[in-house]
């Protein structure tokens, strides 16, 4: 019986020292490096197309600074700016943006980039919105979907699309807090991809942005189509934001301006503008810095002021951080 | 029809991945298997003494203790690991230690996770083994705590499933190590994460061949214990 347990010990020794052993190395070899980590909380519609995958190593070859990214959706990566537990934000829903800025959590907004969001639908359209504005699209899915002919799927996840339906709903003339109640407004409480899938499923109305639906559409067979598309309402406009080291003083403040200066570089636009051209028809996100630059940056840079912009701009001095080089 | 063909067409990437040397299938398996199974080890630290408390001690409120474990074994990881995230936060009361988003803090959220599975079935091991055991020890001359070791050994097989159950439940979850973890590429991502973000992605092939690597995972480390279980505990 002696022998058998000290096996039996013996074992958990060997297996725990080899555990520990492998875990206390590793960390020595991380800490022998003077690289620092960068936490980036950022949106699930633009991590889950990769292009951040291909920003993360680029940058990291570049650079000094290893980035984590948390891929959450915009809710919760403003949550984790506030709480201190990311160093900067990458989230796509400009009026919480604005809170993020003026109740001092963030500071140092660019916008990155943009696409589009767009009215997806099944073929026969029962509602007939194909090719109406945006309001008058929603008001006939309202018509028919309490005529018992259509359904709206929306993400109710407090999503960077989710927020901008709301906003639709209510320019549209909706209040949203009862159309929840009403039979033919389901709420998926999923990601895009899911939500298409549902909304595939059952022939239904969605909101949905252009990268997630080009990428759903590529391979499956599919009942949905583009109804409504391109319009000033729908813009959809990617901004990172620092979290402000002032108020939080742990973050990797140095970190998140490097990066920001990384991303609004002229080498990592064109890698974003150009990104999924060779798997896609279209590009997934059209690059912002450039358009926003120039005097005559035509319709969509107008439409990017008139939805993401504060006070006139796409972060006000105030809110700056000295950093006033990245807004030449 | 259509789903078996996905599912086989699935195994076959997923024997693909496994074999082709990937390394980021292996990268993560191999990181799920090193966190999950240092959260069962932490576990076993710390349950078996609780266990054998439990077991050899006659004590008031001891019932209620064995029903607060045996009713934890069903706590939901996603309510732990939110728990654990307030916790753990920078702005939370152990914010000062930065163990959100790394493996560590998986590790310990895991090893809460499983603590009261390793207490339950080895109380129920240890309970069922002979009392005459431990008194033939003192017979003999040895102390309590000597007397109890030997029940210990004793009731080994039925600890050794509270260990393979404990490692089967931490590396399966999805809740502690997404909202602890924050799946991290190549830092905190394990497979249940990966699979939640490739079904996300929409790579459902993808998905599957990483859920049947997970199974494997599984399958492995049990075959592993039950030839520990062979050799030497009889």
């Amino acid at each position: 019986m002696n022998i058998k347990s000290n096996h039996f010990v013996l074992i958990f020794i060997i297996l725990g020292g080899l555990i520990s052993g492998y875990y206390i190395i590793s960390s020595l070899v991380t800490q022998e490096t003077d690289r620092t980590n960068l936490i980036i909380s950022t949106t699930t519609s633009i991590y889950d197309t990769g292009l951040l995958d291909v920003i993360e190593i680029d940058f990291e070859a570049k650079y000094a600074i290893d980035i984590l990214f948390i891929p959450v959706g915009t809710g919760q990566a403003i949550i984790h700016g506030q709480r201190g537990d990311s160093d900067l934000i990458l989230v796509h829903a400009p009026i919480r943006e604005y809170d993020f800025l003026v109740e001092d959590y963030g500071v140092v907004r660019k916008i990155i980039a943009y696409n589009f969001f767009i009215i997806i639908g099944s073929k026969d359209d029962p509602a007939g919105v194909k090719g109406r504005d945006i309001k008058d699209a929603l008001k006939h899915i309202v018509d028919s979907g309490r005529r018992g002919e259509s359904v709206w799927i929306s993400r109710g996840d407090d999503s960077g699309t989710h927020t901008r339906e709301k906003s639709l709903w209510k320019e549209a003339g909706f209040d949203v807090t009862s159309l929840v109640n009403e039979s033919w407004y389901l709420e998926a409480g999923a990601g895009m991809l899911s939500t298409l899938r549902l909304a595939n499923e059952k022939g239904a109305y969605t909101l949905s942005d252009t990268s997630t639906f080009q990428k759903f559409s590529k391979g499956t067979q599919i009942e949905l189509e583009i109804l409504v598309d391109q319009t000033k309402e729908l813009i959809n406009v990617y901004s990172v934001i620092a979290v402000n080291p002032d108020l939080i003083e742990w973050v990797n403040f140095e970190g998140a301006i490097q990066f920001i200066e990384y991303l609004i570089s002229e080498d990592t636009q064109d890698l974003i503008a150009n990104f999924g051209g060779d798997i896609f028809q279209k590009k997934l996100f059209s690059s912002a810095v450039e358009l926003l630059k120039s005097s005559s940056g035509g319709i969509e840079s107008q439409w990017i002021k008139d939805i993401a912009f504060l006070d006139g701009s796409e972060c006000p001095p105030q809110y700056r951080a000295g950093q006033n080089q990245l807004y030449d | 029809m259509n789903m078996i063909t996905e599912i086989v067409s699935s195994f076959f990437e997923a024997l693909n991945l496994v074999f082709s040397g990937d390394s980021f299938v292996i990268d993560i398996a191999l990181r799920s298997i090193y966190i999950s199974g240092f959260a069962t080890i932490l576990a076993l630290g710390f349950g078996i003494p609780i266990a054998m408390i439990i077991s050899f001690r006659e004590f008031f409120g001891k019932n209620i203790i064995k029903w607060i474990f045996n009713i934890s074994l069903g706590f939901p990881t996603v309510t732990l690991g939110l728990m654990l995230f307030l916790l753990f936060s920078r702005s939370g009361p152990l914010g000062v230690f930065g163990i959100l988003y790394t493996p560590t803090g998986i590790i310990i959220g895991q090893s809460i996770l499983v603590t009261p599975i390793m207490v339950s079935f080895s109380v129920s091991a240890l309970e069922s083994v002979n009392p005459e055991i431990r008194n033939l020890a003192k017979t003999l001359g040895a102390s309590d705590f000597q007397a109890s070791i030997m029940a210990l050994i004793e009731g080994a097989k039925g600890v050794s499933l509270a260990i393979v159950g404990s490692f089967n439940r931490a590396v399966s979850e999805l809740g502690i190590a997404l909202m602890i973890g924050g799946n991290i590429r190549g830092f905190t991502r394990v497979l249940t994460t990966t699979i939640a973000l490739e079904t996300r992605r929409g790579e459902i092939t993808q998905s599957i061949a990483i859920a049947i690597v997970l199974l494997f995972t599984i399958a492995g480390v049990n075959i592993v214990m039950s030839l520990i279980k062979r050799l030497w505990l009889r």
